[in-house]
């Protein structure tokens, strides 16, 4: 089948393993919060019904047990048994309507703000999620290829200082880097802002006073995330690139007496390979990187929104997010499989091969 | 054993062993030089002294007990979650790429798998579960059961690599058994390389556990260095300015860490040539 179109071929035996690594995940996400405890609603009880009368618990607890699908439900109506009490689901019914509830586009609710849906939480703070990240990533990115490139090919004095101080910054974890930023930048000489996206006294608009609000905030969160990596990007190249200078090719155009520049080009397209598949798969971690970044200066978007449903105990909020951060990470893995197949010269010859069987 | 003595003619590894070494005998000899204790003994963010070097946190407890606390369980989730994830990736790694065909096939699928979904989400939905009696060993555990996976593929390379060998045929040829050939004639070759993943699979698992206690999902039962920087920043000890409550522990995350990503960096130089120059 398909033996004459390999490529495609590729792309759909790729595309059936990811949704069979979807599908794993997914009941990942379904199963481990059931893992601890096995009832979430006890948890969500024991926070919310103090001061209740015991008619209201009863009621509430339905209603949570119903919405998470967790008893029994026909009609809209849950199912009871003889003495009025609440027909349990079994495991498997209840992944059948979580999976079905997440086909529909429905996280569940959330329980700190409700009856504010997960799906619309989400909506709102991830645009701040990537406002932060994709231009940090993407600067990081090139700034640390072209150093680690220069590290790679000039070596001497300034590889001698560049590499122990990209490692430095590259071991330094991001999120210690953070602190001291907000430490030294807000606190002590108190030029730029310690937390959040905008000023506190402000509402999101599209206006010139709210913009100029959200980029001030905007440098410290940059910066942290920027610099590391950067360093990391730069220690990736620098290594791909004196890997790719002991190679015979390279070795054959300095015989040849080709230009420098000519070389270093050559030795570019080479070592960069595995450097885009890094940026792909750090563009699919973008929306789960950020979590402690956010953390720390308080910034609006996603990784606040789980921080504030763990501390919380607010189950769909963290399942709807971990589900997001899975699909993300998914489709890049994909993203990058493909872009693999069409670039690297040598999974195209292996599909070429494969062609005969 | 020779290549390990040559390690040490790196300056490099030399510089990240001692460095090493150094906060392993603090963790280890801290509480015989210092009265450990988490009692109160001070004021409330009380400022250091010459009678508490660092000061006191919110509760008033003594940052040199805590610190050195902290220290001891990093370094002991370093340890577990590294060893898990070492011997688990290492033997799956040497046992699928060795056998080969439907072991094989099976082993890497799971690897595979697991490599794509982000560990990061099953961490926090384990540890969100575990709202009581979440232990310092428990999150050891879930760290390495995770982070098994890409050790698992990269010594599967290598070993497959290895199984056409002249000297592995000859010892099947006399009747060894896949456990004779596993550990005397592969193991051997791979020491460093495990060496290697070993070292950066500790690193992993301090930095995890830095980061699963600072969104609020650390240990219960006892102090870690990442517990104390998500008290800091929740009791507002960074936006007061209080630089004794997470300077310190900040430095000492980043020694560690630092110290085990140069011994890597530098056995990778050394194991292998090519880096040489």
């Amino acid at each position: 089948m398909l033996k004459q179109y390999p490529t495609l071929r590729y792309i759909l035996q790729r595309g059936g393993w990811y949704f069979i690594t979807f599908v794993v995940a997914v009941a990942i996400n379904f199963y481990l919060p059931r893992l601890g405890s096995n009832n979430p609603v006890k948890i969500i009880m024991g926070n919310t019904s103090q001061g209740l009368s015991s008619e209201a618990v009863k009621e509430k607890e339905e209603k949570y047990l119903k919405e998470f699908g967790l008893v029994k439900v026909k009609n809209g109506k849950i199912v009871r048994n003889e003495d009025g009490s609440p027909v349990k689901a079994s495991i498997l019914e209840q992944f059948i309507s979580y999976v079905g509830m997440c086909f529909k586009g429905d996280l569940g609710t959330s329980f700190q703000k409700y009856p504010k849906k997960v799906l619309d939480v989400i909506k709102d703070a991830v645009p701040w999620t990537i406002a932060l990240q994709l231009p940090t990533i993407l600067f990081g990115w090139i700034v640390g290829n072209v150093l680690g490139a220069l590290a790679a090919y000039k070596r001497g004095i300034f590889d001698r200082v560049f590499f122990p101080v990209s490692l430095l910054l590259s071991s330094l974890p991001f999120f210690v880097f953070g602190m001291l930023l907000v430490y030294q930048f807000a606190v002590v000489w108190d030029c730029f802002p310690a937390m959040g996206g905008y000023a506190g006294d402000l509402i999101p608009t599209f206006s010139w006073t709210f913009f100029s609000s959200a980029a001030y905030h905007y440098v410290l969160p940059f910066f942290s995330i920027f610099l590391i990596a950067a360093g990391g990007q730069a220690i990736g190249m620098r290594s791909m690139g004196i890997y790719e200078l002991g190679t015979d090719y390279i070795k054959y155009a300095k015989w040849l007496g080709l230009k420098e520049t000519r070389i270093i080009a050559y030795l570019f397209r080479n070592a960069m390979l595995p450097q885009l598949t890094g940026l792909a798969l750090s563009l699919g971690t973008m929306i789960g990187g950020a979590l402690i970044t956010e953390m720390i200066f308080s910034y609006p978007g996603l990784g606040m929104a789980m921080l504030t449903a763990i501390q919380n105990n607010n189950y769909p909020m963290i399942q709807g997010c971990t589900l997001l951060i899975t699909v993300c990470v998914l489709i890049a893995n994909f993203t990058v499989d493909i872009l693999i197949g069409f670039l690297d010269p040598r999974v195209k010859a292996g599909l070429q091969i494969g062609k005969g069987n | 054993m020779k290549q390990f003595l040559s390690l040490f003619k790196s300056p490099m590894f030399v510089i990240g062993f001692s460095l090493f070494i150094g906060t392993l005998l603090l963790a280890l000899l801290g509480p015989l030089v210092f009265n450990i204790t988490t009692e109160r003994v001070g004021v409330q963010y009380a400022p250091p002294s010459g009678k508490y070097w660092f000061g006191c946190d919110d509760l008033g407890r003594d940052y040199v007990s805590l610190l050195i606390k902290g220290l001891q369980a990093s370094l002991y989730v370093g340890f577990l979650a590294g060893i898990i994830a070492t011997t688990l990736g290492t033997l799956l790694g040497i046992y699928g790429g060795f056998k080969g065909g439907l072991v094989d096939d099976i082993i890497n699928m799971v690897t595979n798998l697991f490599i794509v979904i982000p560990s990061i989400v099953i961490i926090i939905l384990i540890s969100a579960s575990f709202s009581e009696g979440r232990s310092l060993t428990l999150i050891a555990v879930i760290i390495g059961m995770t982070a098994w996976t890409w050790s698992a593929r990269a010594v599967r390379a290598q070993s497959s690599a290895l199984k056409s060998k002249d000297h592995i045929s000859l010892a099947k040829m006399n009747g060894a058994n896949t456990f004779a050939v596993i550990t005397l004639h592969i193991l051997p070759y791979l020491a460093s390389y495990v060496f290697m993943v070993f070292i950066l699979q500790v690193a992993t698992g301090i930095l995890t556990e830095a980061a699963i206690s600072m969104i609020g999902l650390g240990p219960l039962d006892t102090v870690s260095l990442g517990t104390i920087l998500n008290q800091a920043k929740n009791n507002g000890a960074l936006s007061d300015g209080i630089w004794w409550a997470f300077m310190p522990a900040t430095v000492i995350i980043t020694i560690v860490v630092f110290a085990l990503y140069l011994i890597n960096t530098s056995a990778e130089g050394v194991f292998n040539p090519r880096l040489r120059k």
